[in-house]
């Protein structure tokens, strides 16, 4: 069935009120309501943590694209996750200068202690392991980010203590 | 020497706010220009600073405003001012610092800039990755919006500007400007062909400035206290001050504002520590990753633009990557080119599919199953993808630079891998 | 005009091209991929890479691209310098890097652009070691094939499919050496000119899905120049034949018309020529109903029988040829020939060749429909009625973005800069329409009203034109930016049945008064308009007269023509059933050829020649792809041995299809013009006939050993300067003798600029066809405008939708066309469905006085008030007048025909989510 046929009742069934709004939002601004694209697809993905071809659909509907349209935004950039994620994703560093310091080595001892490779997420659903460009830390190499917090420095030891504590309830 | 772009920073300490940043003659600058000075006029001193932007490619700045048409040249409608926050450079990492720590400058430069240009609407498009930044402009532009340096009557000279904070959803790509527009359109972040312009034809089809964060945070500076004080600044041949950086395996690892020409060996030997016990410096990219290597011999030289270009590398970024005696030259060149390879937008082929050959020819010879052809494939590849105009955009042939300078000064390396069908280092973290 | 150097060969270029294209102008080789004549340059795929040079002293120039490069006075360039060369060589080298080796099995193999870029760069040996990328193809619907290996992506597809064709689900996925590019879930594409993908894609990602099952190369295919018999807009297309099947129809050129794109219906829509319910032999019917196949001398001697010396009469066609119908009409003469229209649109149709004749605006070619910078729009859903004049309606809206351009000085084609700086803003387009039209996400204003609301509308923009005051403030604002414009344009048609809406478009463009005024109107078939031509001196007859006089009838002989598609069933069951001996001639079986006595086999457009006239007024020929099967010949073939065993006065004399162009064309003045619309027969081209098979078309000794081990005789065309042979030369013909394109190194369907005088210009031997309608610029006569229909509660108006794929009778026998046709539907507004409490797939009784007809629902987004719609032209709906009153009601007997249908029903929504798509390669 065609993204054209999603009716409004459909949208509301998917997108919430304050997802809405939040993408009603950005369009003050915007010209143009596909323009709020990019904004929406990172509206939905942070409070559900990847966009499912269903929320896909009811963005592009809420702002008059096609699917399609929605969907080549969609995968063109990094950090909007068509495939579901774990609770947090672990950004890791694999550019140059971390690369120099290191970062191979450590990126192995991640993948042994969670069981995980590059898109991979843990059993238990805590976390997705991905590659990303030059953080812009070089100076603290090798680095990554687990959710929101950037962690420098990264060594064999600071990667057991800080996935041994997450398991414990939380990491800073 | 003065500090100027980061006079207010002190990285472990928090961030400067509003009254912090207004208590050290923040904002005077704008004060100053909305008080008594036309666009014309501001634009003109930055012009006769000779700040060349600090994105990369280094183009003047004042030039780059000029060709914004302004009042009766203009059809009606918005015009933007953009700063590009987007810093996804391999080794690249001054910007976020500036935004950490001094949100108010970097936004006290856009405003100005804006005033320049005549612009109505600016954003700050920054790499989903910089939450920090991210958080702490925002709290920045309440400050302003507060204080009314944002908004309707901007201190009552009748000007007004609109700024958002426009997180990118993450592609090195986005870095190139039209890119960036497009990705500010929220579209597929491929670079549009030029001409036109942005300055014409840019965002929503409408006159676009994109600067880089460095170069607008210059801007309070300039308006503040002149163009022959900014010049004075440099010790070189270019214009005031700069953010370097060093990364790799020196000592101590980190960036300083230093003035423009200060010598690489200074900034390496002085700030950066030296190499670290046990290792030889053996080469370096001295603007970042899309910069041409240089090496022992150059270390003299002054960080200047033309000064570096005549070296034959770029200034880039002013970040630079040092590569050591006991670091795999071609496994660090791999990496870079995988990077490249995989940030390439997929628009046109020799970026597209050429840097994924390249890659995988690389991928031969460092895990040892190179051949003696390989090195001429490679030389064929550098050619084809590097030479600008090749590809649509400069992302491929900034990929090239490391390559084709790691071939011109480690060729012997490359040679090795081949012989003996193996890397030379096994340094533990190439191949 | 500016003169450059090229290798240091002088060459004089226009203003304003790029270098790629005054290359190919020159006659030089450059290749290309991304850069397509009619979508412009974007320099993705870096292919046309050529040096510049600064002055003369400049040795080492640099590479640009020729198609973002726009020529200046004295610039000079090189392709044969050895870094452009080298460069080309290894554009296509790394796009070969995953490109598999299928080209055996490859539907493009043979007529492949990748191919033949590959051969002219001079690239062979593979270094690439690594390994392919792969990817899952999709299912794309019945017409288009998919497979995304062959992928080189030029982005081609995307621009065409959405920013030239306006279709939405398709465009490029992912990023890097990823790239895809297909819908976001596998699924039928929605666009009406999907099939374009075929020839616009450089490789074979997009390929002709039925072409694929029953597969021949290009060089095997034997093709002829022909015409569209899908509507009345006459594009230009090649079919190609082998074994005796057309298996796949590709463009043919005409600058001035379809340009180089078709519509599904006229590329996929003539599958039906190779069914097995096509009739091979003539047939005379049993007592028991059934036929008794005959030879064609038997039929010929039969129905000489029954019409000599008796009173005969005819019914012509308006899907059937010019000659054709000029030769039964003067058999049985004019007081005793009916066009073959139903009675209404036999005065629809006249009256719009009344109006052409008479109005002071001009009746547009497709190339100036793409010139109109303001469009308004009575009545007709375009895209389902002239398909392919609504592509070009959707060009004409990218007119304010090309002013825009010329402003800033960018030259037309730099497409993605234009696209970039005019972002949404278009040319004016107002659609006035009863419901939704498929061109309605292009338009700046759509007014929804009832036909007799939309010919009042019309009357008040004219008004408002002629200066009046109107208190209708949107026909106001229409007046407004029809005189704003430079080139207005104002489209209409016949599709609403409605009298008054054909006579308010022409008031409207009238009242304009405006040289540059374009009125074009949509109607039905493809040779409606000839056929109105010819009975447009009043002398013949209607189907009602007939049928008035039908018990006084011997015999009536009917040709090409399902009358139950005509007239109430009432009226044609007297004209069919009174006595009188019925002859057919027609090649499908249908309920008039079931009422018949005799039937005479008639060979198909594709085997057989003829001139049409399409709604431009443009006469044009088709010529036969193959000769005739079995004992099928072609209806003018018939009627002619006909003539001559009755002994007819005038047409026992001619000998040939040209004397009857000739006779034809003496006819009436109006059709003077037919002599010229093609060369006679006995034209040569450097002494030979013109070639349908390719200089490579292989096995013609074997390739019939099934059935003979001898050798056959190719078959001989007598009547046309092409051969059934390969001999020949396919080179600078006249334009209308272009059986398919081909030249040295160029394989593919691109070797067409070696056909064209200039890129994108008329083709070397002119643009094919000759337009016979000329005005007398006096003003259109209009006649009074009907009464309102007045409403009776529960009552709805009945308002007629056509639909590109199911509402042609001919076109919907063909597998692929019904099952995008769907089934018979009623179209409702959305608050309509809410108080009926259906939703789209629900069932719906349809209630015209006796008639009952149970149809599918279908909800649109906007309906006049107190209108429905149904597919017109469906079998389910047959029996349903337009513009009648109905009733409607909820029918409970109704079976929903599947899951995929339902629209809000969120629990099958998740049901057919997931598949396909970029996320999944
Ligand atoms: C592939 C690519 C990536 C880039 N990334 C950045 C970036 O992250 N930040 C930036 O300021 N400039 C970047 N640039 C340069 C910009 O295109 C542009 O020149 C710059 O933002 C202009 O600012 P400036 O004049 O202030 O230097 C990039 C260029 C290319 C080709
Ligand atoms: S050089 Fe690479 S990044 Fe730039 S346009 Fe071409 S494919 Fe895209
Ligand atoms: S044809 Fe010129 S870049 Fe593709």
């Amino acid at each position: 069935m065609s993204n054209a046929k999603m009716i409004q009742s459909d949208i509301s069934s998917v997108l919430t009120s304050q997802e809405m709004a939040e993408i009603d939002h950005e369009l003050e601004h915007i010209p143009y309501k596909s323009g709020a694209a990019i904004d929406a697809l990172k509206i939905v993905q942070a409070g559900r943590g990847w966009v499912s071809d269903e929320s896909l659909q009811a963005i592009a509907k809420y702002l008059d694209m096609s699917a399609e349209e929605l969907e080549g935004v969609a995968t063109f950039y990094n950090l909007i996750y068509r495939r579901p994620v774990g609770e947090k994703v672990i950004l890791f560093c694999d550019s140059v200068s971390c690369w120099i310091s290191g970062c191979d080595g450590i990126k192995q001892t991640i993948s042994d202690t969670l069981g995980i490779d590059y898109g991979e997420t843990t059993e238990d659903n805590r976390y997705t392991l991905l590659p990303v460009p030059c953080l812009g830390a070089c100076d603290r190499a090798p680095v990554m980010m687990v959710g929101d917090d950037l962690i420098t420095h990264l060594d064999d030891n600071k990667i057991s203590e800080i996935f041994a504590s997450s398991k414990s309830g939380g990491q800073s | 020497m003065e500090k100027v772009l980061t006079r207010n920073i002190e990285p472990g300490k928090a961030p400067t706010d509003m009254a912090a940043y207004e208590a050290n003659g923040g904002y005077q600058g704008l004060r100053k220009a909305m008080l008594g000075m036309s666009p014309l006029e501001c634009r003109e001193v930055v012009s006769a600073s000779n700040l060349r932007g600090r994105g990369g490619a280094g183009f003047p700045t004042g030039m780059k405003w000029s060709f914004v048409p302004m009042d009766d040249k203009c059809t009606p409608g918005h015009k933007y001012l953009v700063c590009n926050a987007d810093e996804m450079e391999p080794g690249a990492f001054k910007d976020r610092l500036l935004m950490e720590y001094d949100p108010h400058q970097l936004i006290e430069g856009m405003i100005l800039s804006a005033y320049c240009i005549g612009a109505d609407l600016s954003y700050i498009f920054i790499r989903g990755e910089y939450v920090v930044a991210i958080e702490r402009l925002r709290q920045a532009l309440v400050e302003c919006y507060a204080k009314g340096y944002l908004g309707d009557n901007i201190l009552g000279s009748g000007f007004k500007l609109d700024m958002y904070v426009h997180p990118s959803a993450g592609r090195y790509i986005c870095g190139e400007e039209t890119a960036l527009i497009n990705a500010l359109e929220g579209k597929r972040a491929n670079p549009r062909a030029k001409p036109p312009f942005p300055q014409v034809s840019g965002l929503w089809g409408r006159p676009t400035i994109v600067n880089n964060v460095e170069t607008l945070c210059n801007i309070p500076h300039i308006i503040d206290r002149g163009a022959e004080w900014f010049k004075s600044l440099g010790v070189g041949e270019d214009a005031g001050t700069k953010i370097f950086g060093v990364s790799g395996r020196v000592k101590n690892p980190g960036c300083w504002e230093l003035p423009m020409g200060t010598p690489i060996r200074e900034i390496l030997e002085n700030h950066a520590g030296g190499m670290q016990d046990g290792l030889q410096l053996k080469g370096f990219l001295p603007g970042g990753g899309s910069t041409d290597f240089l090496t022992q011999e150059h270390l003299d030289l002054a960080m200047d633009y033309n000064v570096i270009s005549k070296a034959g590398s770029r200034m880039g970024t002013g970040t630079m990557i040092i590569l050591d005696d006991q670091t795999c030259p071609v496994g660090m060149v791999l990496n870079l080119i995988r990077f490249f390879a995989h940030e390439s937008c997929g628009f046109c082929t020799p970026c597209r599919d050429g840097l994924p050959w390249t890659r995988q020819v690389l991928e031969e010879i460092e895990q040892g199953r190179g051949k003696t052809e390989d090195l001429d494939t490679l030389e064929y590849q550098i050619n084809y993808i590097g030479a600008i105009g090749n590809t649509h955009c400069a992302l491929a042939p900034g990929a090239m630079e490391p390559l084709q300078s790691a071939l011109k000064y480690f060729r012997e390396d490359f040679e090795r891998h081949i012989s003996g069908s193996c890397c030379p280092y096994h340094s533990g973290k190439g191949a | 005009m500016p003169m450059i150097y090229v290798d240091g060969q002088e060459i004089v270029v226009k203003q304003g091209e790029n270098i790629l294209e005054a290359c190919l102008n020159a006659g030089l080789d450059l290749p290309y991929f991304c850069w397509h004549p009619a979508m412009g340059s974007i320099g993705s795929c870096r292919q046309c890479a050529l040096v510049q040079y600064q002055n003369e002293e400049d040795t080492r120039g640099r590479i640009v691209m020729g198609c973002m490069t726009q020529v200046s006075e004295g610039a000079r360039f090189s392709l044969k310098a050895e870094n452009a060369t080298q460069f080309r060589k290894a554009v296509v080298e790394s796009l070969m890097l995953n490109h598999p080796h299928d080209c055996p099995v490859c539907a493009e193999g043979g007529e492949c652009h990748l191919q033949d870029m590959t051969v002219m760069v001079g690239h062979r040996d593979r270094r690439y070691t690594g390994k392919k990328n792969t990817y899952r193809n999709q299912y794309l619907g019945p017409l288009i094939e998919h497979e995304m290996n062959r992928c080189i992506a030029c982005y081609r597809c995307e621009r065409y499919y959405r920013d030239y064709a306006g279709g939405k689900d398709l465009g490029a996925q992912a990023s890097h050496d990823h790239l895809y590019f297909g819908r976001h879930e596998e699924g039928v594409l929605e666009s009406e000119f999907s099939g374009n993908l075929v020839e616009v894609c450089p490789t074979g990602v997009f390929t002709d899905k039925p072409f694929l099952k029953q597969y021949s190369r290009k060089w095997d295919l034997q093709s002829a120049p022909s015409i569209c018999q899908g509507c009345a807009v006459g594009c230009n297309i090649a079919p190609g034949e082998r074994y005796g099947k057309v298996k796949r129809v590709h463009n043919r050129y005409n600058d001035e018309v379809n340009g180089y794109f078709l519509c599904d219906r006229g590329r996929f829509g003539s599958g039906y020529l190779n069914s097995d319910l096509r009739l091979d032999y003539a047939g005379i019917k049993n007592p028991d109903g059934s036929f008794f196949a005959v030879h064609q001398q038997q039929a010929l001697d039969t129905a000489v029988e029954w019409m000599a010396g008796k009173k005969v009469a005819a019914i012509g066609s308006p899907r059937a040829s010019l000659e054709a119908n000029y030769l039964l009409r003067e058999l049985v003469g004019s007081k005793n020939f009916a066009p073959g229209f139903s009675d209404q649109e036999a005065d629809l149709i006249g009256s719009i060749v009344n109006i052409l004749q008479t109005t002071k605006s001009i009746n547009p070619s497709i190339k100036q429909i793409e010139t109109a910078d303001a469009v308004l729009i009575l009545g007709e859903d375009v895209t389902n009625t002239a398909p392919r004049v609504a592509l070009a309606l959707r060009q004409s809206v990218r007119n304010k973005a090309f002013e825009l351009a010329e402003q800033m000085g960018l030259p037309p084609w730099q497409d993605a800069a234009i696209r970039n700086l005019a972002q949404d803003q278009r040319s004016p387009m107002t659609v006035v329409s009863a419901m939704d039209t498929r061109l309605d996400d292009v338009a700046s204003t759509c007014v929804s009203l009832a036909p007799d609301d939309i010919a009042a509308f019309g009357h008040a923009v004219a008004a408002a034109l002629a200066g009046e005051t109107t208190d209708n403030t949107e026909a106001d604002a229409a007046a407004q930016m029809l005189k704003a414009a430079k080139n207005p344009l104002i489209v209409s048609g016949s599709s609403m049945a409605h009298q008054g809406i054909i006579n308010s478009a022409a008031a409207v463009a009238d009242a304009l008064n405006q040289a540059t005024t374009m009125l074009s109107f949509c109607v039905p078939e493809c040779n409606s308009l000839g056929l109105a031509l010819m009975v447009a001196d009043g002398s013949s007859s209607s189907l009602k007269a007939l049928a008035k006089r039908a018990a006084k009838l011997d015999a009536l002989i009917v040709l090409e023509n399902d009358l139950y598609r005509r007239g109430d069933k009432e009226l044609i069951d007297q004209l069919l059933a009174s006595g009188t001996k019925v002859i057919t001639l027609d090649m499908y079986e249908n309920d008039t050829l079931d009422q018949s006595d005799l039937v005479m086999a008639a060979a198909s457009y594709a085997e057989s020649q003829g001139t049409l006239v399409s709604s431009e007024g443009r006469a044009q020929r088709f010529y036969p792809v193959h000769s005739p099967a079995a004992e099928r010949l072609p209806s003018w073939q018939w009627l002619l041995r006909l003539a001559k065993i009755t002994g007819h006065k005038k047409l026992a004399k001619l000998e040939n299809f040209d004397q009857i162009v000739v006779a034809c064309a003496k006819s009436s003045p109006l059709f003077a013009g037919l002599v010229d619309v093609a060369p006679l027969n006995n034209f040569r081209d450097r002494g030979s006939k013109i070639p349908r098979q390719t200089h490579r078309y292989s096995g013609r000794t074997a390739m019939n050993s099934d059935v003979s081990v001898h050798e056959p005789q190719q078959p001989k065309d007598h009547e046309s300067p092409l051969s059934y042979s390969m001999e020949g030369l396919n080179r600078d013909q006249p334009a209308s003798l272009i059986p398919f394109v081909w030249a040295p190194g160029w394989n593919s369907n691109q070797s067409l600029q070696k056909f064209q005088s200039e890129v994108d210009g008329p083709l070397k031997g002119g643009s094919s066809g000759v337009r016979l309608i000329s005005s007398s610029q006096t003003g259109a006569e209009i006649s009074p405008q009907v009464g309102k229909i007045i409403l009776k509660p529960h009552q709805w108006h009945l308002v007629p939708m056509e639909q590109i794929h199911g509402s042609d009778e001919l076109s919907s026998h063909t597998d692929e066309i019904a099952e995008l046709a769907g089934r018979g539907f009623v179209a409702i507004g959305r608050k309509v469905a809410e108080k009926l409490a259906v939703t789209e797939g629900d069932g719906l009784l349809v209630k015209q006085g006796e008639i009952e007809c149970s149809l599918e629902v279908r909800i649109l987004s906007r309906v006049a008030k107190n209108c429905i719609g149904y597919s017109a032209g469906y079998s389910e709906t047959q029996g349903l007048t337009a513009g009648s009153l109905v009733g409607l009601e909820v029918d409970k007997a109704w079976r929903r025909s599947g899951p995929e249908m339902i629209a809000s029903d969120k629990a099958a929504f998740e049901q057919v989510i997931g598949g396909g798509g970029a996320s999944n390669v």
